[in-house]
């Protein structure tokens, strides 16, 4: 079973409706969202013909409205991102909903990984758990994934240093099957590349799955093609799989196809890339301001977003998996983010 | 010791969970103890003393002790 199946023509068929019905039930359901969608000229009754003339919110309002779906004695999770300005964004979920995500992201992921939990090795510090009520956006992010594995191992060890014996013995116990390892991109490549290269590390069965931006390799000259090339070279590792998510659209994982040629998405998700002056969708090849859409979200009104992130549509039923074929390429300057928000805001006052 | 009790003793470990624990009806995030964090140890504890390997779906639905006790059934463990 793989969530990679729809084609571009199927994908918009199946999701228009769909989405025209969150819309609606969101509008029914959140008095703040309702009122944003009455002050944008977004009527209820209002036709449709293509998702990318639906309404959406930019991400940034998620950190100063209340926006939720469910009633208060409903809420079964508030999930919060930490946000450069220190404000944080609330995500609100049910039961139902806590659950879809943990589904979706399982079936998503299923397509790489398989059913089973393999062995797990993540490149990140036990210590991220220190404090059992409070864990940081990375700790949750990292639990998130330890569903996937078993015989959870820690590359780092309490004072973040590179833990070479207990990878060694992890390597000992499951090197010669399939094994998991997750870890933030920047991570994985200044603790888990760089101890494997230099201790000959034998990672040939590994299923890597990574995300986090390359931003902070950009001084080390590391890009996706890099990454991959030296660790297929340097280490054996073949399976590698960028991902590309946030907590607004929770469950919705963008997954990169096997042969790194770009991020596809989900059955039930679609992007669109807008050019951040008009907001008209862009052609294949331009870059621009990445929308991400979702028939998840019915706890709360996050199923058509604008994010802070540049990108580039790279082709669209060209690639090894259906749809858009993508890729992210970093955050929108912090002006420009601010920008996009304040229009939208003028527009809704 | 029946399959119901064996569980009782492994939730009680796995989750340290004081004497006097209405165990049988606890969910998922309904203490404290059991909460995903707790989940992780759990589930490995289940897999230990039972002989079985859950797979991500079994996990993600592991919502009580009651979903437990019927899926560990489900994999043919008995008392």
């Amino acid at each position: 079973m793989t969530l990679f199946t729809l084609d571009q023509a199927a994908r918009e068929a199946r999701l228009l409706p769909e989405l025209v019905e969150l819309t609606e039930h969101h509008r029914a359901n959140s008095p703040e969202y309702a009122r944003l969608l009455a002050s944008l000229g977004h009527h209820p009754g209002r036709r449709y013909e293509r998702v990318a003339d639906l309404p959406w919110l930019p991400v940034r309002l998620f950190k100063h409205h209340l926006l939720k779906s469910i009633p208060d004695d409903e809420v079964f999770k508030v999930l919060t991102s930490s946000g450069t300005t220190g404000d944080v964004s609330r995500i609100y979920l049910d039961k139902d909903a806590a659950a879809v995500q943990q589904k979706m992201l399982s079936a998503t992921l299923r397509t790489v990984i398989g059913a089973q939990r393999l062995p797990m090795l993540l490149v990140d510090t036990r210590a991220l758990f220190k404090n059992r009520k409070s864990f940081s956006a990375r700790g949750a992010g990292v639990l998130g994934l330890m569903n996937f594995g078993r015989d959870h191992t820690f590359v780092l060890d309490e004072h973040d240093q590179p833990d070479l014996d207990a990878v060694r013995d992890f390597l000992d116990r499951h090197g010669d099957q399939p094994f998991l390892i997750f870890g933030f991109t920047f991570m994985t490549w200044l603790y888990l590349y760089e101890l494997a290269r230099d201790n000959k590390l034998d990672l040939s069965n590994g299923i890597l799955i990574h995300s986090g931006g390359w931003k902070k390799l950009v001084d080390r000259a590391v890009d996706n093609a890099e990454f991959r090339r030296r660790f297929t070279e340097d280490t054996g590792l073949t399976r590698i799989h960028n991902f590309y998510g946030m907590v607004e659209q929770i469950g919705l994982t963008f997954l990169e196809g096997p042969d790194g040629g770009g991020l596809y998405c989900p059955d039930f998700s679609d992007v669109i890339v807008r050019d951040p002056d008009t907001w008209e969708e862009v052609p294949v090849g331009t870059p621009g301001v990445v929308q991400v859409i979702s028939t998840l979200p019915r706890s709360y009104p996050g199923h058509l977003l604008l994010t802070e992130d540049r990108g580039v549509v790279h082709g669209i039923d060209d690639g090894v998996w259906p749809g858009k074929r993508f890729s992210i390429l970093g955050r929108l300057p912090r002006a420009e983010a601010r920008g996009c928000s304040d229009t939208f805001t003028e527009a809704a006052a | 010791m029946s399959l119901t009790d064996r569980l009782r003793g492994v939730f009680v470990d796995a989750l340290e969970l004081p004497e006097g624990t209405d165990v049988e009806n606890l969910t998922y995030r309904g203490i404290e103890q059991w909460d995903s964090l707790g989940h992780m140890t759990l589930v490995a504890a289940i897999e230990d003393e039972f002989d079985v390997q859950l797979e991500t779906d079994q996990v993600i639905d592991m919502s009580s002790f009651k979903v437990a006790l019927e899926m560990l059934r489900g994999l043919g463990v008995d008392g």
